[in-house]
């Protein structure tokens, strides 16, 4: 694997990325890097960015990985921020290079993704010409990135590098695009490496109004049926510890939201599982029955109220902390807003946290998540994806980083893997973009050497960033690549099945390629399993494997998904389907 | 919640791209603009945008929550929660035959606008005020026929020293 093998201590290299030499763009970009910390970038030449692929060639301390497209690059560089909190970087050159990156920027930003992309683009003398392999990324991304720069002045470039990092990682995180051109990735100034940031357009709110963390505990005290909904921002503020805290202090069941998945640990007494559309039982009921709902770090995304009217209809007062302000009263109306990190809200409560009076509420709890836990009708002559998952979680004791794609089998990885730990679970909860799965998986590899990796995917969303496979084999990277093959497009059959009454327009994957071979082809190897005996066999030999593995299980093709919350209807209006 | 008329005064870094960054986030969450000014404020490199939008309360909220986020804004002030002075600027170029003109300018003096321009059958009025003063200026002149109209959007500003 390509692991950095500098032997230059940190402190030697710093001092010598620091001297005020006169230098190009492309070697400031290159320093900056390295002085951000950055020690994978993954990245696509091309005629804009030739001047930065060119510095690179022959420096020891850089370390790139070439993808296969730049969707590959920027999954990459998303599934490496998300296993890690540090910000991914990606590189592409301008035009269709840029442009292939616009899913990824889009995916991390509705994921709160710390990201810094780097574009390159054609010279500042040819901009707005429409020049050859030119394109307005600062214009196209404007809506999916937290902030954008067209640096127009090599003498800026060090500035701008050190906000975007700044700006990616801090406050509400998100994708930051920095767009180069050409000449001034050529152009020369002596480098100055800022010490420090100063926008004063941009303050985030992080620590949080005393008086309305005091008001949070005095609700909690006086509350009976009290729910956390743990989201994404608990793991992106590294806040899990605190939040276990927390919930031991004030004694609250906790449902982990998609992206939260991870961020409590689902061995916890007080864990009620996922909530939303494939939510389960003892997490929507409560949702639909608590006095007090308190939001941590998740947003009331649809897919978790449903239909908002209808939404915790019994909570008397709903608590929501959140980093961003325009988070608060979005979607629900919230008594008790607490903006800011939420690390620091969690620590600022715990020092005084109390008990609710919850115990009676607890049992109630705990009864729905023993009475209906997740269930499916399993099989002994077809393997059931279900199953599978399962067999992945006991057999890597909930310790594998996962990433998924979208789809059915992102929902039975969610709900039959068990996260005990943050940043173990990387999927695009947000924009919910196929694609995602394999490619990510690359990234956290990459931070991760010696961690399982498993990318959970289906034979959709497989192929459609499979030439990354080439990357797994070339750099020995030893991800445990899985297919859930239905032959089907599922979560749209599932659709068409339940909501479309059985009208399958569409789904047929058929023409798919002998993914086994497809793996071979790119020299990484080939396993598949049919049945239940042949799953443990195969997925045992791809984990003694040291490199990566592709292991293909062909599955049920009409499975669903269950519980199931249809659009329009209200959480506890749940489809039980097979797991009654 | 009523639907209302908002002022909204934004204080922007001066940067290539702001003006876009400001309506692009109006317009991809639904956010209505009547009419957006822009110009230099009263320090170097700031510009202040004049946006007037409609919404009820959450809206707005939401409207200024949003802007806050963008990197480049530093100050958004809901002007129509204070009193303030909002004007705008019209040039109307309107038919005015010789015989016409006397009627026309007898309009143009009672609403204090000016004449700033002569032609051979038409003449550009310059008229200043609040929105609604604009409006009606427009619809007294439109039976001569209006040519061409064209309207600056609402600049404001809170009166006295409420800042
Ligand atoms: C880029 C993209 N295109 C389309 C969709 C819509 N979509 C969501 S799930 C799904 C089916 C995925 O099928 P597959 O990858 O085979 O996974 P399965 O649901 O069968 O597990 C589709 C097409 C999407 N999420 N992303």
């Amino acid at each position: 694997m390509n692991v950095q093998t500098t032997e230059k201590s940190k402190e030697q290299l710093r001092a010598e990325l620091l001297k005020p030499d006169v230098i190009t763009g492309s070697e400031i970009l290159l320093r900056s890097l390295l002085l951000e910390g950055v020690d994978c970038v993954f990245g696509y030449p091309g005629g804009a960015v030739l001047y930065i692929y060119d510095a690179m060639h022959g420096n020891p301390d850089f370390n790139h990985l070439l993808t296969r497209h730049e969707q590959g690059a920027i999954h990459a560089a998303d599934g490496y921020a998300r296993s890690t909190g540090k910000v991914g970087v990606c590189i592409a050159t301008s035009g269709p290079g840029a442009t292939n990156l616009v899913t990824g920027i889009a995916t991390a930003y509705m994921d709160s993704v710390p990201l810094v992309v780097i574009t390159g683009n054609v010279a500042t003398t040819v901009i707005g010409t429409d020049a050859f392999q030119e394109a307005d990324i600062t214009g196209i991304t404007m809506p999916i990135t937290k902030h954008s720069y067209l640096v127009r002045d090599v003498k800026d470039l060090p500035r701008v590098i050190k906000e975007a990092f700044h700006i990616a990682n801090t406050g509400r995180k998100g994708p930051v695009l920095i767009d180069i051109p050409k000449d001034v990735s050529n152009a020369t100034c002596e480098f100055h490496y800022p010490e420090t940031v100063n926008i004063r357009g941009y303050n985030p709110t992080v620590m949080p109004n005393k008086l309305q963390v005091e008001k949070m505990l005095e609700a909690i005290a006086e509350s009976e049926r009290p729910v956390i909904i743990a989201g994404g921002g608990v793991v992106a503020a590294d806040a899990s510890a605190e939040l276990l805290e927390f919930v031991e202090k004030t004694r609250i069941p906790v449902t982990t939201t998609l992206l939260g998945l991870g961020g409590f640990p689902s061995s916890h007494e007080l864990w009620m599982g996922m909530p939303g559309m494939h939510g389960t039982y003892a997490a929507n009921m409560a949702l639909q029955s608590c006095d007090l709902l308190i939001s941590i770090g998740a947003r009331f995304d649809d897919r978790v109220t449903m239909k908002v009217k209808g939404f915790a209809p019994q909570a008397k007062k709903i608590v929501h902390i959140d980093v961003d302000p325009a988070e608060i009263g979005k979607i629900i109306e919230t008594a008790i807003p607490c903006v800011g990190d939420v690390k620091n809200v969690l620590q600022l409560a715990n020092q005084k946290a109390k008990p609710a009076k919850s115990e009676a509420w607890i049992e109630t709890v705990k009864e729905n998540v023993k009475n209906k836990p997740l269930r499916y009708k399993d099989s002994d002559t077809e393997l059931k994806p279900q199953y599978v998952i399962e067999m992945i979680n006991e057999t890597t004791r909930g310790e594998a980083i996962v990433t998924t794609d979208v789809g059915q089998h992102q929902m039975w990885a969610a709900q039959y893997y068990k996260f005990n730990h943050p940043r173990s679970m990387i999927t695009s909860g947000g924009l919910g973009t196929m694609g995602f799965g394999f490619p990510s998986a690359i990234g956290a590899q990459m931070a991760h050497p010696d961690r399982t990796v498993v990318s959970i995917n289906g034979d959709g969303g497989m192929q459609m960033c499979s030439q990354e496979l080439a990357v797994c084999a070339i750099n020995n990277i030893p991800v445990k690549i899985v297919v859930i093959n239905n032959q089907v497009l599922g979560m749209v059959r599932q659709w068409q099945e339940i909501i479309y009454d059985n009208r399958y327009s569409h789904i047929d994957l058929a023409g798919s390629p002998d993914f086994v071979k497809l793996a071979e082809a790119y020299g990484v190897k080939g396993l598949r399993a049919t049945n239940k005996e042949e799953a443990h066999k195969v997925w045992r030999e791809a984990l003694d494997t040291p490199g990566p593995v592709l292991v293909e299980f062909v599955v049920r093709k009409g499975e669903n998904v269950y519980p199931m919350v249809t659009q329009g209807s209200t959480l506890d209006e749940m489809i039980m389907g097979d797991s009654e | 919640m009523s639907i209302q008329r908002h002022t909204v005064s934004v204080l922007v870094n001066n940067q290539p791209g702001v003006l876009q960054r400001v309506s692009g986030l109006f317009g991809r969450r639904g956010f209505n603009i009547d009419s957006i000014t822009v110009g230099e404020s009263e320090e170097p490199g700031l510009s202040r945008m004049v946006i007037v939008t409609t919404g009820d309360d959450k809206t707005l909220e939401q409207v200024s929550k949003q802007l806050y986020k963008l990197i480049d804004v530093i100050k958004v002030v809901d002007l129509s929660s204070n009193p303030m002075v909002a004007r705008e600027l019209a040039l109307i170029k309107v038919n005015a035959e010789p015989s016409a003109r006397p009627e026309i300018l007898g309009v143009v003096e009672t609403f204090r606008a000016a004449v700033v321009d002569i032609g051979p059958s038409s003449l550009i009025v310059q008229v200043v005020g609040d929105s609604d003063k604009i409006d009606a200026m427009v619809e007294l002149l439109k039976p001569y026929g209006i040519r061409e109209l064209s309207r600056t959007g609402v600049t404001a500003m809170i009166r006295g020293s409420v800042k």
